[in-house]
């Protein structure tokens, strides 16, 4: 990715279904993240990663940065409803959920840090600010 | 008689619950929230010897950082730590941004390549801690997905977390906000820098060390 590269005449969004990713193993996902970011496209992943797939994630990037010129790394952000204030069965019925078909109701927005300069996170609202 | 029987027992109970603990203490978070500056603090508090070097500059800290046997006495309560203080963990480095603090190129590129392997060994580490102390800048926004990445990977792993809202010192620095992002953790609000609230930092370390 040269400096050019990375002005905004427009912006690329892929959307990945969970179902998509469902099946693969934490390095095939990752790296299929990777890849699509890699070409400069905002990845709007329907659902979110493991905790340890976030951490691996991260980790891969920074392998990246060390040897691809001009990558700086990614930005990260997940959005998802606020369980705290509901009731035990909306509760129940979203843990089932999450674990038969994944964290559907989850979204998480992966884009390059050359393009997405800051990704501001609310518990609610999720605010990309580009360069 | 009473009195003796009293002795015996609080002989017996006081060593019990004296017994010193030889934990694992990591202290993670994003870059500049202040880690090596309270492993620094708990460091010279009890051995007299600091860590590691603090900085303005983010990612000062660039290798995992140890301070064997740090014995805590506080209360009538003793804990023997390995302290483990740890680069920041961020999702993005560049360079460019070192050169705002007056590096030179090549000083920032060095830095920005070391601070990447950093990232990746304070991950590798996660799994080696008995227990984490999460350090946070409470003047900056907590939702930040890296704080979010490291507390989930701490509890997939079942590593005891005591959270530190750092930097009260400051004017923009908001605990609220820190104790409203993550309600389901202790927050203790300290200054590092200025030695603020350091017993209830204490209190809580030892509360976090039943847990282990």
């Amino acid at each position: 990715m040269s400096k050019k590269d990375t002005k905004i005449h427009g912006l690329s969004l892929q959307v990945l279904p969970f179902s998509e990713v469902k099946d693969m193993t934490i390095s095939e996902r990752v790296k299929k993240i990777l890849n699509l970011v890699l070409s400069n496209k905002i990845v709007i992943l329907h659902g979110r990663l493991r905790a340890e797939e976030e951490a691996r994630l991260i980790e891969d990037t920074m392998a990246l940065v060390d040897h691809i010129k001009n990558f700086k790394g990614i930005e990260l952000a997940v959005i998802e409803p606020d369980m705290r204030r509901e009731n035990i069965f909306v509760k129940m019925r979203h843990g089932i959920a999450k674990r038969l078909i994944g964290d559907s109701a989850a979204l998480t927005v992966i884009g390059p840090a050359s393009v997405i300069k800051e990704i501001k996170r609310d518990p609610r609202k999720l605010e990309l600010f580009f360069d | 008689m009473l009195k003796i029987l009293r002795n015996f027992s609080r002989r017996i109970l006081g060593n019990l619950f004296r017994r010193k603990q030889n934990i694992k203490l990591g202290f993670y978070g994003p870059p500049n929230a202040g880690k090596t500056s309270l492993a620094n603090r708990i460091c010279k508090d009890w051995t007299g010897e600091e860590i590691g070097v603090v900085s303005a500059i983010p990612h000062e800290t660039r290798n995992v950082q140890f301070k064997e046997k740090v014995d805590i006495e506080y209360k009538g309560k003793s804990l023997t730590l390995k302290i483990v203080d740890t680069p920041g963990i961020a999702t993005k480095i560049d360079y460019e941004e070192f050169l705002k603090f007056g590096l030179k190129k090549n000083e920032a590129k060095k830095r920005a390549k070391e601070a990447t392997q950093g990232i990746i060994d304070s991950i590798k580490w996660l799994d080696d801690m008995d227990a984490v102390v999460v350090v946070l800048d409470a003047s900056e926004n907590p939702y930040s997905q890296v704080n979010i990445t490291i507390i989930g990977n701490l509890v997939a792993r079942k590593i005891p977390i005591l959270i530190v809202a750092n930097k009260i010192d400051l004017k923009k620095a908001e605990i609220k906000k820190v104790e409203a992002a993550f309600p389901e953790y202790d927050v203790v609000g300290i200054s590092a820098k200025e030695g603020v609230n350091m017993e209830e930092f204490y209190e809580s370390l030892f509360k976090l060390s039943k847990k282990v």
